[in-house]
């Protein structure tokens, strides 16, 4: 019975994702708007979305290959699975175990190589440029990602988030200079990472100026709507791993009754609000930056994580 | 030094020109103009063709405008291209339209034809039969590590269509070549023997956003032409107009730039004040636009009480909230990144291609038509010319930052002093009494993007018999191509936004 309910509470999280990712998608747009003193589409707008995509025709390049119509596939499986592994209401969930962080990155990295081989397969201009300036943002934010990482093992002494949550939630936390560094760093290669202003434009018509929506420019039908799923997840994941790590308030811990589990959605659902708000307001206050000075901007984030987990050892070895 | 009118009165004149003065030439004149304007002495303000003969118009030191002809039997003329490349561009359109050969054209491609008309030359005597559609091909730009990028003529957004070959090394333009004329509807050709009330309206669809300025330059021209009065009501009228485009149209360039740079928040607000200004323009004229509200004897329909509130309370709207946009513009680090030292254009540039408007004005070349040659009533208005050195993306946002302060001060003026009495007088009796002569007129006119030129004939018949209308476009394009020069690629939809050229008037 016990394993019936855990396993349902498993499912419950994974469906969850999928349910609001593009909930908080049209949340952030809506928000958006609104600072923009215009009306903005209604908050169901990117469902509608996925299903007239869904309900579209294919139409693909001649020079497609097999690779090109399975990897839309591969990215909404890897970033599902992904976002289905970061605790968002409740910890120590069934799979926890496998809610390793390395491998939540690594998840994403073959998501992103996957997207980048699709954006040159069929030989465009558009998706040369734009894998090329993903994989230069890449080569900076996975690093960064990383040693963020590599901080919260050493505070909490595990990478798997279900530990690392329980005790960033527990008074022997603390307060340290590190752990507001690596929050730093890891909202700026969220930004990156989601194709967010300032690094990249996500409702911009300008194809010289894109990143990825020049990769995804020649996808069309569900293939389409497969890759914006997943960069609805990408969101929703970014914004529970923050959540999760650092405002880990609220979380249902492992065994916890049903109670707490719906104590434990609340503050998730209250938490997806106030980070939705807070990105549309930075959106919205922020012009885009050059191209070149992207590497700055995450080199940075870098620095930061660099300079965290150096602090750590400094500290310890005091 | 030769002054133009030295050169006019050396030639030929033609009678019945107005204003300025047309002369036919002999092909040493014609030469000898060439070589002022490739000294950078004089500026070129158009040239057109017709049926083996071409015109140019020239703009000389002293200001000085006039036309000078050159009768091309056999269809071939000395290029004026060889020596002063502004004019390339209109000597390959004025080549595909009439079929007129300049003789030393370093550039023989077709412009304006890409192969689809059915017809070669088809404004010509005689036109040619359809030729086969041939390859376009881009200039080589060769080395190592250089890749081409195609962009357009369709385009991820909905804007007009025109086709960029940029050949990148890296982000960093190395090249960037144009290739323009999709849009081609043939209004010149429509135009020939129209009526003048027709060729009005045609002349008011040239360019969707400059409706009011085309339409008041070829009113002009053909008032010009037929020696009408205007009576002083409607000259005031038609000022309103022209500035309120302005407005509208330099308030949506301030937020698109913006938004190009992904700073939505001013395209926002900017669409918002543009909206005001569109909506008192259809509550005191009928037309959002304006299209169509100007017409050659005045202007069609009076200004009442309620439209002249209309715009009164959208001209304080905008005193009041502008300023505070131009703030969050200056203050804005991130967008001041984006814009300050990109797209910059050399001034001895924007001189040597006579460009007009704020792509002039913010590259340091002082012009304004409407204080040279100027015209009513803008000679009895106040206003100032906001001139800047920069010449990148930000100067261009200044310029039109300035103009709208301008352009608000002109209309509360005009409002202020608008005479009584009618607005229009009938242009068909003048047609009627001057028939049997063809009589030619000229206007300049400073748009929003820059001066425009309209020059026409009506014929013994009192139809109209050749019009050109020159959009600023046509000087402006070019000068986007070196612009761009060394910038990144992702920079180019900022630059080419803040130059803000006309597709569908530069296709025509």
């Amino acid at each position: 019975m016990a394993l019936i309910f855990e396993l349902a509470v498993q499912g419950a999280q994974m469906v969850l994702v999928l349910v609001l990712a593009p909930l908080l998608t049209g949340f952030v747009r809506k928000v958006k708007a609104r600072l923009q003193r215009r009306q903005g589409p209604p908050l169901i707008q990117p469902y509608r979305d996925l299903l007239r995509l869904m309900r579209k025709e294919v139409v693909l390049a001649d020079n497609a290959s097999w690779l090109f119509r399975v990897i839309p596939y591969l990215i909404f499986a890897a970033t599902w699975v992904a976002a289905a592994l970061v605790p968002t209401f409740a910890t120590g969930l069934k799979f926890s175990w496998t809610a390793d962080l390395i491998a939540i990155v690594a998840l994403l990295g073959s998501a992103r190589f996957f997207l980048a081989l699709a954006a040159m397969d069929v030989g465009t201009s558009f998706g040369g440029i734009g894998a090329s300036r993903e994989v230069m943002i890449a080569s900076l934010a996975e690093p960064a990602m990383l040693l963020i990482v590599f901080s919260l093992a050493l505070v909490a002494g595990a990478t798997q988030l279900s530990t690392v949550a329980a005790f960033m939630a527990s008074p022997d936390v603390g307060l340290r200079v590190s752990l507001g560094m690596s929050l730093i760093a890891l909202v700026m290669v969220a930004i990156a990472e989601n194709a967010r202003i300032p690094v990249d434009n996500p409702a911009t018509h300008l194809e010289l100026t894109m990143v990825h929506e020049a990769m995804v420019l020649e996808y069309s039908g569900r293939h389409l709507a497969m890759i914006e799923f997943a960069t609805f997840l990408k969101l929703l994941l970014y914004v529970s791993l923050i959540s999760c790590v650092f405002i880990p308030w609220g979380l249902a811990i492992a065994g916890a009754g049903p109670q707490s589990l719906v104590v434990g959605a609340v503050a998730y659902a209250g938490k997806l609000a106030v980070c939705g708000i807070l990105l549309a307001v930075f959106e919205t206050a922020i012009a885009k930056m050059r191209v070149f000075r992207v590497p700055d901007f995450l080199g940075a984030a870098l620095m930061l994580a660099l300079l965290g987990t150096l602090l750590l050892f400094v500290s310890r070895s005091l | 030094m030769p002054a133009l009118l030295d050169l006019i009165e050396a030639g030929r004149p033609v009678e019945h020109h107005a204003p300025g003065r047309r002369a036919v030439v002999a092909p040493k004149t014609w030469n000898l103009a060439v070589e002022q304007l490739a000294a950078g002495r004089w500026s070129l303000l158009g040239l057109w063709g017709e049926p083996e003969t071409v015109h140019m118009a020239l703009l000389d030191e002293a200001r000085e405008i006039g036309v000078i002809s050159l009768p091309c039997p056999g269809g071939r003329y000395p290029s004026v291209g060889l020596r002063h490349p502004p004019a390339l561009r209109l000597e390959r359109a004025a080549a595909d339209l009439f079929g007129l050969l300049p003789q030393g054209l370093p550039d023989t491609r077709r412009w304006l034809d890409h192969g689809q008309w059915g017809v070669t030359h088809p404004l010509a005597a005689q036109p040619g039969a359809a030729a086969a559609a041939s390859s376009y091909r881009f200039l080589p730009a060769e080395g190592e590590s250089l890749h081409q990028i195609p962009v357009g003529p369709v385009h991820a957004g909905i804007i007009e269509p025109g086709h960029f070959r940029f050949t990148a090394s890296g982000e960093i333009v190395v090249r960037l070549e144009e290739r323009l004329g999709y849009v081609h509807k043939g209004i010149e050709g429509l135009m020939a023997g129209s009526p003048v009330d027709r060729a009005a309206r045609l002349a008011g669809r040239t360019s969707g956003d400059s409706t009011v300025a085309y339409a008041l330059a070829f009113a002009r021209a053909v008032e010009a032409a037929l020696g009408v009065e205007v009576p002083p009501r409607a000259v005031w009228l038609r000022a309103l107009m022209a500035e309120l485009e302005r407005l509208a149209n330099h308030l949506g360039d301030i937020g698109a730039i913006c938004n190009d740079a992904a700073f939505a928040l001013m395209h926002a607000h900017c669409g918002v004040l543009r909206e005001r200004v569109l909506r008192a323009g259809n509550a005191a004229f009928g037309h959002r636009l304006m299209r169509d509200r100007i017409v050659p004897g005045g202007v069609e329909g009076d200004l009442n009480e309620e439209g002249t509130t209309a715009i009164r309370s959208a001209i304080t709207e905008i005193r009041q909230r502008f300023p505070h946009l131009v703030e969050l513009y200056d203050n804005t680090a991130s967008l001041q990144d984006r814009t300050v030292a990109t797209g910059r254009l050399k001034t001895e540039l924007a001189r040597q291609y006579a460009a007009g408007g704020y792509v002039g004005r913010a590259s340091g070349r002082d012009f304004d038509a409407r204080r040279s040659p100027g015209y009513a009533p803008y000679d009895e208005l106040a206003f100032d010319v906001p001139v800047l050195q920069e010449g990148d993306v930000n100067a261009r946002v200044w310029i039109r930052v300035r103009e709208v302060e301008q352009s608000l001060s002109l209309v509360e003026q005009i409002l202020e002093r608008l005479p009584r009495g009618s607005v229009r007088v009938d242009i068909a009796e003048a047609v009627g009494r001057h028939a049997g002569w063809p009589r030619e007129g000229m206007a300049l006119v400073e748009g929003f993007r820059g001066d425009m030129l309209v020059w026409l004939r009506i014929g013994e018949t009192g139809l109209v018999e050749r019009c050109h209308l020159r959009d600023p476009s046509w000087f402006q394009w070019p000068l986007l191509e070196a612009a761009i020069e060394g910038n990144i690629v992702a920079d180019f939809p900022l630059c080419n936004k803040s130059f803000n050229c006309s597709y569908s008037g530069h296709d025509l």
